[in-house]
């Protein structure tokens, strides 16, 4: 039987998300913590809006999904170095015990 | 939903669901928990997943014994992997004040019995080879803390208790707490309202909120902790690592990412969740630091959630004077995802009265008011 991949960089396929929704992960932000989609290194840039589109088919036309997950910071992934020079000022209290 | 309960849960996090699962599991399930948003929403979704029992107070070293103890055998019970790993917890002291604590806190370890020890930076760079430890005069390393991810725990806790009876709502506001006279007789959520007599505020920052509805005050504050994860790489890093000076921990995930934050004393109190060029410039200084070779490994995410701040740094448990039938279960201020398992239980027991146990008297509400408060010096991040 074919694979319909949702989610390339963590390997979620439709039918991981069928069994998650069956196991009672039911909204967007669930789907995605127990599948792991959008989770990998694209963020979430290929694979949320096909599991929205999954969602809101097996829920019922009218279910659009209203509170898609937040997207976190940085936009792509950026090595370290690149941000340990982004603010210097940031330091001030750094160095004190908590 | 049901529209009476014996107890209800304010709040779907992991002291809740710890406290039904284990109510469940001694045959009380007249319960329903109320969660505001998904299960994971708040921090029990949000923390680092670090299981520690070097603590400064006999209390919580016997408290985290015992948590390990249980989270060492929660992925049999709940048939979720909770992917609990005991890589060791590695504490680096650079000043004197530093390495007095660790050694005073090793001495009580051992003697309740947890192997910590006190080792030089030549020891733990046997221990994480990559580390850079000019500047650290003494580590504490205990091999028996560990990390885990935190979701499977919080499912698996929820699937239990709702097999054995527990009603778990997620996506349910609580809206009011009716209190007559000094008796909780009802609880009302934006789905209805539940006939009970008993309700447990565990709902973590927004405690006060909650509390408030029954006309309680609680001492509690919000506050934003950020933390960040990396892309992937294959295992190098057995321990949490975790440098006093700033605060600063980080670990390995059994996906190989790299998972930390660190202290920021110039954070204010607030329900602020998004994410700051601050945090992140300073963790990866700070994280650049320990282990230069990071430098060119990418960060994939960084988030937030609240550690739910107590003025002396112990949770708030028991009951309180004004309102009877109302359980508070929270403050833990970081910390209540480890201690979860134990303090399930202890409460599950001490609800349905099978055993007395100090803490709720000693940790209660009331101990402000008397002044009787235990400061626990040893928090971290």
């Amino acid at each position: 039987m074919p694979k319909t991949i949702v989610c390339r960089c963590e390997d979620v396929t439709e039918e991981d998300l069928k069994r998650a929704f069956e196991r009672g992960f039911r909204d967007l932000e669930s789907l995605r913590r127990f599948t792991g989609f959008g989770t990998g290194f694209c963020q979430g840039k290929s694979c949320l809006c096909h599991a929205a589109r999954f969602l809101a088919a097996v829920k019922g036309g009218d279910d659009m999904v209203s509170d898609p997950p937040r997207t976190r910071p940085p936009l792509r992934p950026t090595p370290f170095a690149a941000f340990a020079g982004a603010l210097p000022e940031a330091d001030a209290g750094a160095e004190e015990k908590p | 939903m049901r529209d009476r309960a014996d107890l209800v849960i304010v709040g779907g996090g992991v002291i809740g669901l710890s406290l039904a699962y284990h109510l469940a599991r001694l045959g009380f399930s007249d319960v329903v928990v109320l969660e505001q948003g998904y299960l994971c929403f708040g921090a029990s979704g949000r923390n680092g997943g670090g299981v520690r029992q070097q603590w400064s107070t006999e209390e919580n070293v016997l408290l985290m014994k015992d948590a390990v103890r249980r989270y060492r055998r929660l992925s049999q019970e709940c048939g979720y992997n909770i992917w609990f790993r005991q890589g060791g917890y590695l504490f680096l002291a650079r000043d004197d004040a530093s390495a007095a604590t660790l050694e005073q806190n090793t001495k009580l370890q051992n003697r309740l019995g947890v192997p910590t020890r006190l080792i030089s930076p030549a020891e733990a760079r046997r221990i994480v080879p990559v580390l850079n430890l000019e500047g650290v005069r003494v580590c504490a390393y205990n091999p028996t803390d560990g990390v885990l991810f935190p979701f499977p725990v919080v499912w698996g806790m929820a699937r239990i208790a709702s097999d054995l009876g527990v009603e778990i709502n997620t996506f349910t506001r609580v809206t009011n707490i009716d209190v007559r006279g000094r008796q909780i007789v009802k609880v009302v959520t934006d789905r209805g309202a539940i006939a009970t007599r008993r309700v447990v505020n565990a709902a973590g920052a927004w405690s006060p909120q909650v509390a408030r509805l029954a006309g309680v005050e609680l001492p509690n504050k919000p506050y934003r902790h950020e933390i960040l994860v990396s892309e992937p790489v294959k295992p190098f890093l057995d321990p949490l690592v975790s440098d006093l000076s700033n605060g600063t921990y980080f670990s390995q995930t059994m996906r190989g990412e790299i998972c930390g934050g660190l202290s920021d004393p110039a954070e204010p109190s607030s329900m602020e969740s998004g994410s700051s060029l601050r945090f992140l410039s300073r963790m990866s200084r700070s994280l650049m630091r320990l282990v230069p070779q990071l430098g060119s490994l990418k960060v994939l995410r960084q988030w937030a959630g609240y550690y739910d701040e107590t003025p002396d740094g112990q949770p708030i448990l028991g009951r309180v004077d004004a309102v009877d039938g109302f359980i508070q279960l929270n403050g833990f201020g970081g910390h209540g995802f480890m201690m979860a398992p134990a303090i399930g239980q202890l409460a599950a027991e001490w609800i349905l009265r099978k055993a007395e146990h100090p803490i709720f008297s000693t940790c209660d509400l009331g101990r402000f008011a008397r002044g009787e408060q235990r400061r626990e010096t040893f928090s971290i991040g």
